[in-house]
């Protein structure tokens, strides 16, 4: 049996992902955030949290899903990848788990419309829950978004 | 005893005592005859050789030792500074440089440094091993012929002997040069000697005659009671003797061969001056500086020690960034006294203010350093390279006591680095083509820093070839950065800029020094991120200037706040002319621009709203606007903004690595309400 790994669990719409939780600064509520001009329609603007200016963006437009209302459970998770730190805006997160390494399987090509190198796998945890790993260094790769946008556009 | 908490400040120390090494060695070989410096370098010698003992780095004490040896004979007169020697002390510093480089990088310090022990101790014995084989045989000749010189002990041996009736004889022997084992005739000869007298003292030493240490031949004083025909006779019944000259001394002509001997051991080593001319550049070129400048080089004695204590770099960015949230505070603290309207709090606010203000300059003052601290490594660096290029130039230093923070001097070292060496490399000119000129051999490289205003100019000027703007023009044609009908619209001094475009390299020849391309754009490019501006100026066979701009500080500015609708952004102070409203029957039109007439000229109005796509203001409503007036050089815009909130200090925060550049944006930074703002980067605003 592979390790266990501790895993956070948040959504967008209906569909749940996960990350690692040594990639989870903290999760945050939402705050006013300030608008940054001239810069690609997800990327929500920075906050400041707690002294440092980080930027927010919101995740269901990242992967191209309609974007939604927040609400109450509506968080931001600071996470930190490369030296970056970014805080995502997603539906909601209220669930740590563990997840046993061996759970992981290799992603399908497209999942909830998500292109399968965003992912690195997909956990089945329990009868029905299906649980969508983030390649977080992906989603983060500035050069994918340039080619994104242009698709897009 | 644990170490490691000494580790620390083991390492600082001697990274101080390198550099103060690396200092006085180059001021010594400007000026070998100063014995005052070598005095300095000993102590430091000596200093780091105990520290490296005490904390178990062998290797460090021993090479530093072997270093040691050699400057006690210097400083006692008794080695004379040449090439050979300031080569092997120089290459023992950058031995000892990495070794540190090691410890700090958690390693034990160890290296091979057998290769330059065994050319120290050479140095010590008195061989001078020069690259060239011709001065190698010069200076063994020239140390046969000095008389060996003796110690005190041996001196008194000898004159004892002659007190008592002895015979005190000096012999020198020359075996001949296809003798094959040269060591074993020695040894003959030395076995035929002690047979009847007795050998006080050698030159070689008798161990390296053992080794072959020798060049066919050796010197001694030798006690015996036969006369001085005598023994040469047996000696040259030997095979394989070439010469033998054996003279006899009295106690006058001992005494007078006692002084000479340091007098001749001094003067030995200058016949290989002569015999290596290709390899002396640098003294003779210092020397050349010294008559030039009339000048000496600077000794730095040890003053009085300034009073000061070690403080980690995190510790004070610790504080940097307590005071900025201190500020913050500040600012909140005003806005609420000013809304509370009570007299005792607002007195108090500002008194805090005051003192807030003290705070932040004492705080600042703690970050400024000299850009020595940059500064100091690049003589050495100059020097190595020059050499290697086979050019003569003088660095001349001026400023190095301006200030910078501490953030800048750790950016501003490499690009310097880069523009120093493009300056020796591509800017001063080979010797033959600096005499063809009608200039002279020498090069000058000027690396001047000094302030002006809120910004640092540090400036590296050369007086080479100079650049040609119309060869930059066509290399930027065929690099496809530049149309044909776009190079022809460009000014000489438009042409020289394109230096710094991403992908240019003038160099004909790349070499190992500079012209790998990716050059000065990225030099351009690092010092724009500093907030800083870098120009070229260039007079074609009189030189090149690169001046670098750097703003005083990076994290705390004063900066005007303005709203646009529900969004607040920070203008930096120091690019704002002036503040203003004007009507919107005055803003005119011109070619489909925006313009506004501003002290008898009009200047184009910009809308930051529209720029910044502000969702909930348009000035274009409004019967009046407030405009912001800035200026870039002599160019001046005016911006366009609903309100003034006021005037401020702010510290500046990025924003962050993720966020790819946002044009008009140069960073962010955090309001008395917790919210953030961002300031503008007014000069994108100015083409």
């Amino acid at each position: 049996m592979a390790e266990d790994i501790k895993v956070i669990v948040f959504k967008l719409g209906t569909e749940e992902y996960g990350i690692e939780v040594e990639k989870v600064q903290t999760i945050e509520r939402m705050m006013p955030i300030t608008r940054v001009p001239k810069t690609y329609s997800f990327i929500k603007g920075v906050i400041n949290l707690r002294g440092v200016v980080i930027p927010v963006i919101d995740l269901r437009g990242r992967f191209g899903i309609e974007e939604a209302e927040h609400t109450d459970q509506t968080r931001i998770i600071i996470v930190a990848v490369n030296e970056m730190e970014v805080g995502f805006i997603v539906d909601s997160a209220n669930d740590v788990i563990d997840l046993n390494q061996d759970a992981i399987d290799t992603p399908p090509d497209v999942v909830g419309g998500i292109k399968a190198k965003y992912l690195d796998g997909v956990a089945k945890i329990g009868e029905d829950r299906l649980l969508i790993m983030l390649n977080l260094s992906e989603v983060l790769n500035k050069n994918e978004i340039v080619q994104l946008e242009s698709l897009e556009g | 005893m644990d170490m490691n908490q000494y580790l620390s400040m083991f390492i600082d120390e001697s990274n101080d005592h390198l550099q103060s090494l690396n200092e006085s060695m180059m001021g010594l070989e400007a000026n070998p005859e100063d014995l005052s410096i070598v005095q300095v370098i000993f102590r430091s010698a000596h200093t780091l050789k105990g520290m490296a003992a005490t904390m178990g780095f062998e290797d460090l004490a021993s090479l530093t030792h072997q270093m040691e040896n050699v400057l006690d004979l210097v400083r006692n007169n008794k080695l004379r500074m040449q090439d050979f020697i300031f080569d092997t002390l120089f290459k023992s510093l950058d031995a000892l440089e990495s070794m540190v480089e090691d410890i700090t990088g958690g390693g034990e310090g160890k290296a091979d440094v057998s290769a330059i022990v065994a050319s120290l101790q050479a140095i010590v014995r008195g061989e001078i091993p020069s690259a060239a084989g011709a001065a190698a045989e010069v200076a063994a000749g020239a140390a046969a012929e000095a008389p060996v010189f003796l110690d005190e002990f041996q001196y008194s041996v000898l004159e004892q002997s002659l007190q008592e009736g002895h015979k005190v004889l000096y012999v020198d022997v020359a075996i001949r040069k296809d003798c094959q084992l040269k060591a074993v005739r020695a040894y003959m000869v030395f076995d035929l000697l002690e047979r009847s007298g007795e050998v006080v003292k050698s030159f070689p030493s008798v161990q390296d005659i053992e080794q072959e240490k020798f060049d066919y031949s050796f010197s001694l004083y030798y006690i015996t009671q036969k006369e001085a025909s005598e023994i040469q006779a047996m000696i040259l019944n030997l095979s394989e003797i070439d010469k033998v000259t054996a003279v006899a001394l009295d106690q006058e002509s001992l005494r007078q061969m006692g002084q000479e001997a340091v007098a001749a051991t001094a003067e030995a080593p200058a016949p290989v001056k002569e015999a290596a001319p290709a390899s002396n550049a640098s003294p003779a070129s210092a020397a050349h500086a010294k008559e030039e400048t009339g000048k000496p080089a600077p000794v730095r004695t040890g003053g009085a020690p300034s009073r000061t204590i070690r403080v980690d770099i995190e510790r004070l960015d610790v504080l940097m960034n307590l005071f900025s949230e201190l500020l913050i505070d500040r600012v909140r603290l005003e806005q609420l006294a000013s809304e509370v309207q009570n007299t005792d709090l607002t007195e108090t606010v500002e008194h805090m203010g005051r003192v807030s203000g003290d705070l932040q300059n004492i705080v600042m003052k703690l970050r400024m350093v000299p850009v020595d601290t940059v500064f100091n490594r690049f003589p050495r660096m100059v020097r190595d390279l020059a050499k290697s290029l086979d050019k003569k130039i003088d660095l001349v230093v001026t400023g190095a006591e301006t200030e910078l923070d501490r953030t800048v001097i750790d950016e501003i070292g490499d690009p310097l680095v880069h523009l120093l060496r493009n300056a020796v490399d591509h800017g001063v000119e080979g010797i033959q083509d600096r005499l063809a000129a009608g200039k002279s051999d020498t090069g000058t490289v000027n690396l001047r820093a000094f302030h002006s205003g809120n910004h640092v100019f540090i400036e590296i000027e050369d007086d080479g070839a100079g650049i040609n703007p119309q060869k930059i023009l066509q290399s930027a044609i065929k690099k496809g950065i530049l149309s044909q009908e776009q190079a022809a619209n460009y000014s000489d001094d438009e042409a020289i800029q394109l230096l710094f475009a991403p992908g240019f390299s003038t160099a004909e020849v790349i070499s190992d020094v500079s012209g790998r391309g990716v050059g000065l754009d990225v030099v351009k490019s690092k010092i724009t991120s500093l907030g800083g501006n870098v120009v070229v100026y260039s007079t074609q066979g009189k030189g090149t200037n690169f001046s670098v701009q750097l703003p005083l500080t990076l994290s705390i500015i004063a900066a005007m706040l303005v709203r646009l609708g529900s969004e607040k952004y920070a203008i930096p102070l120091s690019s704002i002319v002036e503040t203003g409203i004007v009507k919107h029957t005055q803003i005119r039109s011109i070619h489909g621009n925006k313009m506004v007439e501003f002290r008898n000229s009009h200047i184009p109005l910009v809308s930051l709203s529209k720029i910044f796509s502000v969702p909930d203001y348009d000035e274009s409503t409004e019967e009046e606007t407030e405009i912001v007036v800035v200026r870039k050089g002599e160019r001046l815009v005016a911006l366009a903004v609903q309100d003034f909130i006021g005037q401020n200090e702010i510290v500046i925060k990025n924003l962050g690595k993720y966020l790819p550049e946002v044009q008009g944006i140069s960073g962010a930074t955090i309001l008395g309400d917790g919210q953030v703002a961002l300031i503008i980067d007014p000069n994108a605003f100015i083409k």
